[in-house]
């Protein structure tokens, strides 16, 4: 769901054909039949937007006829536990949860907390319960508890749970609650998805979902990118949970990634909010000092190896502080930079256009064609001091400034555009040495296959040069704000001569595999680690990936010379694991779940963990251990506490700490939509982003009037020919000869209405853009009918821009801004829009044409910003200025 | 059977063709049921034997814009959309609101364009085309109702067929047998591969080939075509394209194990009910002697743009021969015999 592998992923799509070969059936549920629903067993059409609707629907369908794999929700699952009192769902709510502050389109969370087993006993007692949390309202810091969420204190056993998951509060039964409207009829008029097809998916999941076999569930960016897109990825967990389809072999959640290492840009984050490992960066304010922010992170009595976290960001401030931290400065915390708000890539841009930003880097993105809200971006670039461009060709957002779009309506004026631009070609990756991280989580070396010609650089010699220059001119500086700079250690290995040698990517990754700062050799995993300054470690959940001093991640092992797991190809993190909480693919007493599926277990003979992968869990702690009272960290796991990473050591249904947009996951229509929502009187996703600006307007959704305007869903993806923003491939003759054009696939059904013709023009229409594009008029395209009536979904393909071998308009500048509360990303997979047919206008007439289409569709900078329509809470409008 | 050499099986090509101590026949074996169109052989192809760009039109031909095997394309991927089942594929679109199938209005708007070109589809990569206004009609079908339709008029069965052609490295290739300069020769693994410092650009092998293969290069007239990347063979590496296939729909190898492997693997989709699978060019009996390129294809041949029946024009070269001896002047007599006599004259 969501993906579209065969042309997005084709290299991996080997081996779901691989596994079809050996029998295994493959759906393929998408908005529209693709290159991937060509070699499916089943396509499942469904309307772009309504995925959680369809996996609620699924949900509840595994819930109400007792499918779940019930063991293993009992044992691996925070099913049994119960939430406090006072926790509202969206049953009883109109769609909304429980702690809902209207004013900022935010929730207060401390009412989705556990009930502890304290006030278990004080409410039987006739007592008052209450939370134990604080509020941590962080609308600026939705990513501030990092990778495992909030802590929780204590063990196990200080939650309160029934066993019997028959308790009106546990989990188990909250869930059954929340996704009982979930039915096939409601799936069939939200997702236009028909019953038999419904039920067909629903009894494959079901029927290949036990101690015999697993499911896995594949995802990609037609999940994340929507304004409920972390919500997508938790129903797709929660049934794979319900299902036993996690940390077993052949099943789990596989989020593929959208480009070369974009995984390895995640866990050595390019993200404002995140240090390397998931680390939650510093807030302004509320993180004064090391052990302010520790307690923030963790609880020093928490179970797991999240407790751990102390080691990890003590041994990263040593990485990058080396002598300079010591323990008397706190490791060099407060030379950490804060974030004091949302600095995401479209509020900077954002910024920009308002002048708060003066210059900017662009590394091997293409915002101009490749973000979402692309006119935005230009006009962005084009009020900065400066922009450096590092990439491969001379790409769309090196050139804004002369041959934009803007420039042609008259919005840029290149002899006044400010922007100073420099641009530096980049080496491609068969230019240098280094490390891809891809979707699996593992780490490949790749060897320089050729000299990089001309001035071509890496990133990584662009990077130590910068960072030296600009520490030889703040050498002598006093000013307290260059202190960070001034401290860094800086004394990467170098290869080469002269004054411009190249760093030792080697070097770089055995900085962040770690070291012990006393004799610099090697450390061989995380558990390693110190929190006292004897370990400096770049990335926690890398290290391990420089043990012994060799490059874990260059190994190429044959398949037939090693076991099945092929452990001694590359290096997995972490730890080179290749399933993550596979300590589940084992039952509570260790043992696998069958022969068939078997992972790692339990040796009682050796008294520790064994397998064919390396167990997720403490070798020597037995399934059946329970932990004294005062154990924190590794030690207070039970033996059966298969979800290392979580504070209760649980997997968790229902999340009681980390969404900011609730603790199960709803469904809520994209912020444009041509239908109202059918469940709750809540049309959107109550807390989403809207960045309500006159620069962003949005098309009118239900219940706002005139959506007849932009009648139909558009939803936009890439082809295999291309790559992303086309800066690798419209420049090449090779791939630019295979899609040399912009076209919009529409059904027989759409052409008709729309009087398009086979291979004509067409122009895409919002209230932001209008796009022009060849019409290719398909059967893959098919009308839906949602709750009765006939919706058409257009597609679209969004490489071109306005340089290269083949040019088109930027699709990219048909969406407007809006993002989810929890990691800000851009809801790009739906939105709405109109098409007509025909070249679309030009110049002073194309500004022209939008302004009178968003007049009679009555946009205003009010559009789309009421984020609460449920009843019960004001309906407010969320507006950055006014109109 | 004929014993003559110009046709039927042969059960070593190469040794025919006068190698004494050669490796065993080598090709493709290319399993059309799992390729996804990445169109990453046809790329592999080019980089690695520097094949020029062949235009950059889209042919609304489905996802294809190469159109045809031509000079500048030796790979091409076909996409076929067709409103019939594939196997027992669910494809999801019965009972939604559709009407009437789109193919004929594909069809029609592509089709002239095609009957325009020259060579058909490789033309079509290869040249700028008209491309229609959206003012004109395109002969897209009369639709007796606008909206959607259901029911009966709902279109209900689809497939989307993706397959890979090349050259097929005839056992009796028809280029090889016409070619009088001796540019086109068989390899010691049984390959037909073109001299580019031999051929005079004559272009008999082009109207040789049953298959519409070969093609001249319009720049200097030389014949192009796939060489079953001979130079990567000599080294011990398997061509481009098949190096390059992600999913193994392209398979090189030894030429009679990749017949049992195609054999096995059309029993198995015959076990799975897609009983349309059928193998193309496997055959030793065909008039080709059998491709050293074979296929599994899913629809007829036509379907994806491959003759159906394709014979080595040379198959009647004897019978030609012997009512000419019979009827003809000793003077074209003489002349065909020369011809036959280079064609069988140890470059087979």
């Amino acid at each position: 769901m969501g993906s579209n592998m065969a042309e997005a992923h084709p290299v991996g799509f080997q081996w779901v054909v691989e596994a079809k070969s050996r029998g295994a059936r493959v759906i393929h549920i998408d908005p529209r039949f693709t290159r991937t629903s060509a070699l499916a067993d089943t396509f499942v059409p469904l309307r772009a937007g309504t995925d959680i609707a369809f996996l609620g629907g699924v949900i509840n369908h595994v819930l109400t006829h007792d499918l779940d794999f019930r063991e293993y929700v009992r044992a691996y699952t925070n099913a049994a536990f119960l939430v406090a009192e006072g926790f509202e769902d969206t049953e009883d709510l109109d769609g909304l949860f429980s702690g809902y502050d209207a004013e900022t389109g935010t929730y207060g969370r401390d009412l989705w907390q556990y009930e502890s087993a304290e006030q278990a006993r004080t409410e039987r007692e006739g007592g008052e319960g209450g939370g134990d949390s604080a509020m941590d309202q962080e609308r600026t810091s939705p990513m501030g508890h990092g990778a495992a969420g909030a802590p929780l204190s204590g063990t196990t056993g200080d939650i309160a749970q029934d066993p019997t998951l028959q308790h009106p509060r546990c989990v188990f039964q909250i869930l059954k609650r929340h996704f009982s409207r979930y039915t096939p009829e409601m799936v069939e008029r939200i997702c236009g998805t028909l019953p038999g097809q419904f039920r067909e998916v629903c009894e494959a999941w079901t029927a290949n979902s036990n101690r015999e076999r697993t499911t896995a569930l594949v995802y990609s960016v037609g999940w994340t990118q929507h304004s409920v897109g972390a919500q997508y990825i938790r129903a797709g967990s929660i049934l794979q949970l319900l299902l036993g389809n996690i940390g077993r072999p052949g099943g789990g959640v596989f989020a593929l990634r959208g480009h070369a290492s974009i995984q390895g840009s995640t866990d050595i984050p390019t993200l404002f909010n995140l240090l390397p490992g998931y680390l939650p960066m510093p807030t302004a304010g509320s993180h004064e000092d090391l052990p302010t922010y520790l307690d923030d992170l963790r609880s020093p009595t928490q179970k797991g190896y999240w407790a751990g976290a102390d080691a990890y960001l003590v041994s990263l401030l040593k990485e990058y502080f080396g002598d300079n931290a010591t323990e008397g400065n706190g490791y060099g915390f407060d030379w950490l930079p804060r974030i004091n708000g949302d600095h995401g890539t479209y509020r900077t841009v954002m910024d920009m256009v308002d002048g708060k930003v003066f210059g900017y880097f662009l590394l091997g993105q293409n915002p101009a064609v490749g973000s979402a809200h692309g006119k935005l971006q230009r006009l962005g670039m084009a009020n900065l001091d400066w922009l450096v461009v590092r990439d491969l060709a001379m790409i769309e957002s090196a050139t804004f400034w002369k041959d934009s779009p803007e420039v042609e309506t008259g919005e840029i004026v290149p002899e006044m555009c400010r922007t100073e631009v420099f641009f530096f070609p980049a080496a491609s990756h068969v230019e240098k040495e280094g490390t891809f991280t891809q979707t699996q989580r593992m780490l490949q070396w790749r060897e320089k296959a050729v000299e990089p010609v001309g001035d071509q650089r890496s990133e990584l010699w662009f990077f130590y040069h910068l960072g030296r220059m600009i520490r030889e001119r703040l050498a002598g500086s006093t000013d307290p704000r260059d202190e960070p700079v001034q401290k860094l250690d800086w004394s990467y290995a170098v290869q080469g001569g002269g004054a411009w040698p190249e760093p030792s990517a080697q070097d770089v990754l055995r900085r962040i595999n770690g070291y012990r700062t006393d004799t610099g050799e090697p450390v061989g995993g995380y558990t390693e680690l110190a929190a006292d300054g004897s370990t400096a470690c770049g990335c926690w959940i890398y290290s391990g990936v420089f043990a012994d001093g060799v490059n874990q991640a260059a190994r190429r092992v044959a398949h037939a010379e090693q076991g099945p797991y092929d452990a001694e190809w590359g290096w997995t993190w972490p730890s080179n694991r290749r399933v993550l909480y596979n300590r589940a693919s084992a039952d509570p007493e260790g043992r696998p779940w069958s022969e068939r599926k078997k992972l790692v277990w339990w040796d009682a003979e050796q008294g520790e963990w064994t397998g064919d992968d390396v167990p997720d869990f403490p070798k020597k702690t037995p399934p059946g251990f329970v932990p004294p009272e005062d154990a924190t960290g590794p030690d207070a796991l039970r033996g059966d506490d298969a979800f290392i990473m979580q504070a209760d050591g649980k997997a968790w249904l229902f999340a009681p700490h980390g969404m900011l947009d609730g603790p199960l996951p709803t469904h809520y229509e994209p912020h444009e939509s041509p239908a109202r929502n059918l469940l709750y009187g809540q049309q959107g996703n109550p807390t989403r982003k809207v960045y309500g600006r006159l620069d962003n307007p949005s098309n009118p959704s239900p219940p706002e009037a005139h959506r007849e305007v932009f009648p139909f869903v558009l939803t936009a993806a890439r082809l295999t020919e291309h790559h992303t923003a086309g800066g690798m491939s419209r420049q090449l003759p090779y791939l630019a000869e295979l899609q040399p054009e912009l076209f919009v696939e529409v059904s027989p059904e759409l052409a008709r209405i729309r009087g398009l013709s086979h291979l004509g023009y067409a122009h895409v229409v919002t209230s932001r853009a209008a796009v022009e594009a060849r019409v290719v008029v398909t059967d893959r395209m098919a009308p839906l009918r949602i709750d009765g009536e006939v919706v058409h979904q257009v597609w679209l393909p969004y490489h071109w821009g306005g340089s290269g071998l083949v040019t088109g308009d930027v699709v990219n500048d048909l969406l407007g801004v809006v993002t989810d509360a929890n990691v800000f990303i851009q809801e790009s997979k739906v939105a709405t829009c109109d098409v007509r047919p025909g070249h679309r206008p030009r110049g002073a007439a194309l500004t022209a044409m939008l302004a009178e289409t968003r007049a009679r569709a009555g946009v205003t900078i009010e559009t789309g910003t009421t984020i609460a329509t449920a009843a019960g809470v004001p309906h407010l409008q969320h507006t950055e200025e006014s109109s | 059977m004929t014993s003559n050499r110009l046709s039927g099986p042969l059960d070593d090509v190469a040794g025919e063709a006068g190698h004494a101590d050669h490796p065993p026949r080598v090709g493709f074996f290319t399993d059309t049921s799992i390729c996804i169109g990445c169109k990453a052989c046809e790329v592999a192809c080019k980089e690695w034997n520097a094949v020029p760009e062949d235009g950059l039109d889209l042919l609304g031909m489905s996802f294809d814009n190469t159109g045809m095997l031509g000079a500048n394309s030796w790979r091409h991927v076909a996409f076929i959309e067709q409103p019939r089942a594939l196997g027992h594929q669910d494809p999801g679109f019965a009972g939604l609101p559709t009407g009437p199938t789109s193919g004929d209005g594909m069809a029609d708007a592509v089709g002239p364009r095609l009957r325009e070109a020259e060579r058909g589809g490789s033309e079509l990569g290869t040249s700028p085309l008209h491309t229609p206004n959206h003012t004109e009609s395109l002969g897209m079908p009369a639709f007796s109702r606008p909206g959607e339709g259901t029911g009966a008029e709902g279109r209900t069965d689809f497939r989307w067929l993706m397959a890979s052609d090349v050259c097929k490295h005839c056992t009796h290739a028809g280029c090889l047998d016409v070619c009088p300069t001796g540019a086109l020769f068989r390899t010691e693994f049984g390959t037909v591969v073109v001299q580019q410092n031999i051929c005079n650009g004559c272009g008999y092998c082009v109207s040789g080939c049953p298959y519409g293969v070969i093609d001249r290069r319009p720049e200097d007239g030389r014949a192009q075509k796939c060489t079953l990347c001979y130079d990567r063979l000599e080294g011990g590496l398997e061509p481009a394209c098949a190096k390059a296939c992600p999913t193994d729909s392209i398979q090189f190898g030894e030429l009679d194990e990749l017949r049992e492997r195609a054999d096995r693997r059309l029993a198995q989709l015959h076990d799975i009910g897609v009983t349309e699978a059928r193998l193309y060019g496997r055959d030793p009996d065909d008039g080709v002697g059998g491709d050293g390129a074979f296929f599994l294809l899913l629809d007829e041949p036509e379907v994806y743009g491959l003759p159906p029946d394709p014979v080595v024009p040379t198959r009647d070269a004897p019978s030609m021969w012997r009512h000419a001896g019979a009827a003809a002047a000793a003077f074209a007599l003489a002349g065909i015999g020369a011809f036959i006599s280079t064609a069988i004259g140890g470059r087979r």
